[in-house]
């Protein structure tokens, strides 16, 4: 009985690689094709020969993770895009919006309304913010369940409990933008939540609106204070925070326990 | 054997400054007024408004024979240029001798509620203001009967000028409906609470 073997898989006859530098050089000079070939990697040389970025990028973007990284380690990365599509949508939307208490609301009807896909990015912008405030706490929670909080990576749990009041201030001072009656009274009752803190509260409600009374500042203080202030501040920590989960690394999911060095496991047992 | 202390070049005896410390405290320094310079002027000009008093103008809301012992709602404007959003409703009525108020005077009831600052309406067959938020409950003087308010319903000034009716700036009032400086909702105004939301500047004394 003869036994079928498949063939294995051999490799096709050997080219021989021509000697360094001989198929660049044709009479003297580079062929153009091999100049082409050759473009981007002589680009990228150039830019790391001056900056030295390469190094950098290998040890952040090939740097090791523990044993058992999973998905639920995904959720600070996606609230980072969630954030970044905010920023995005959020700079097209500043072209049309106009924050001025009479033309405001208007503003945003033009976009929901007359510009080309401009329902599409608000809407983006709208749920991209629910998405992100719900990201973040699911980010939260698996640093907490995971004990990813604890040493060495306390300040960075402290970074990131700046990042999440951030994030909730920009729900809050986004939320107004609309100008609508439901952000209007939302924004009241937001306000005069602040008022009720005992000693500053009064004027830290004063703060917020530009005054004793909703006013002519409040909404372009909102503004302001929405697309300007808090994006800048949340971007610089995202920094502080990347750059310490790559300093410390991260943490191997708590079911996992920690193997211990050779002579250690001997004396073990 | 042990090294002399290194001596930085231009040392002398009996210094008490290097000069890289000089230095190092020029540079500091420097940059330090530099930074103040632009930060002061920043921050000064977004927290202004909290210690600017806004003036308020008297406003006409009709004749004294348009008002009775029923309310009346009057719009007024509290910010001038914002459109709908700088008006606010007042609702007006006469005083009530036998509520301990004077006859010729006018009882203006501001309509945002003392909880958190939505606005409240009468209701004429309860005789209640109510607000749509939260449900707060109010009297026909604008105490409170019922839901979360911490306080009775703020007034504004009233005077009778040139046959006219007018509205003044805002004042709270505590549950014996006695004055205070105008505060913020949610803020509460009885016995030791006065001290723990204090008065704004913002916002001119109770006449």
């Amino acid at each position: 009985m003869a036994i079928k073997i498949p063939k294995p898989p051999v490799p096709g006859r050997k080219r021989k690689p021509p000697p360094p530098g001989e198929n660049f050089v044709k009479d003297g000079r580079v062929s153009v094709k091999e100049q082409a070939a050759e473009a981007g990697a002589s680009v990228v040389g150039w830019v790391d020969e001056r900056t030295s970025a390469s190094g950098f990028l290998r040890g952040f973007l090939f740097r090791k993770v523990p044993k058992g990284t999973n998905w639920f380690y995904t959720l600070g990365s996606a609230t980072m895009f969630a954030f970044l599509s905010q920023a995005v949508t959020g700079i097209f939307l500043a072209m049309y919006y106009d924050p001025s208490p009479t033309k405001a609301y208007d503003s945003v009807q033009h976009i929901n309304n007359d510009v080309w896909l401009g329902s599409l990015v608000r809407g983006m912008h709208h749920w991209g913010a629910s998405v992100m405030i719900v990201l973040i706490f699911l980010h939260m929670g698996r640093v907490f369940f995971f004990g990813a909080y604890k040493y060495p990576r306390e300040l960075n749990w402290l970074v990131g409990v700046v990042l999440l009041v951030l994030t909730l201030a920009m729900g809050f001072t986004g939320y107004l933008l609309p100008f609508d009656q439901r952000s209007f009274w939302a924004t009241v009752v937001g306000v005069n939540i602040n008022g009720t803190g005992p000693f500053i509260g009064p004027y830290l409600a004063d703060f917020l609106r530009g005054g004793p009374e909703f006013g002519a500042t409040t909404l372009s203080r909102f503004y302001a204070i929405h697309m300007l202030l808090i994006p800048v501040l949340i971007a610089a920590l995202i920094g502080v925070h990347l750059y310490l989960v790559t300093k410390l690394g991260t943490t191997a999911p708590p079911w996992l326990k920690a193997k211990l060095p050779e002579p250690l496991e001997k004396e073990k047992v | 054997m042990t090294l002399p202390p290194a001596k930085m070049p231009g040392y002398f005896e009996g210094e008490t400054m290097t000069r890289r410390m000089l230095f190092t405290g020029g540079a500091l320094a420097a940059g330090g007024i530099a930074t103040a310079a632009i930060a002061l002027p920043a921050i000064g000009f977004a927290i202004g408004p909290v210690f600017k008093e806004e003036k308020f103008a008297w406003q006409d809301v009709g004749a004294p024979s348009d008002f009775g012992a029923n309310y009346l709602p009057r719009t007024i404007t509290l910010v001038a240029g914002v459109g709908e959003a700088g008006k606010t409703t007042a609702y007006i009525r006469r005083g009530d001798p036998q509520l301990g108020e004077k006859a010729d005077e006018f009882i203006a009831i501001s309509t945002r509620c003392a909880h958190l600052g939505c606005p409240v309406r009468w209701v004429t067959p309860a005789q209640r203001f109510v607000c749509p938020c939260h449900g707060g409950v109010y009297d026909y003087q604008g105490r409170v009967t019922g839901g979360p308010p911490p306080r009775p319903l703020d007034r504004f000034e009233t005077r009778v000028q040139n046959g006219l009716v007018q509205l003044g700036p805002r004042y709270s009032v505590n549950s014996q409906l006695k004055r205070f400086s105008p505060r913020d909702p949610g803020e509460h105004i009885d016995g030791l609470w006065q001290y723990l939301y204090p008065k704004r500047f913002t916002t001119p004394p109770p006449s």
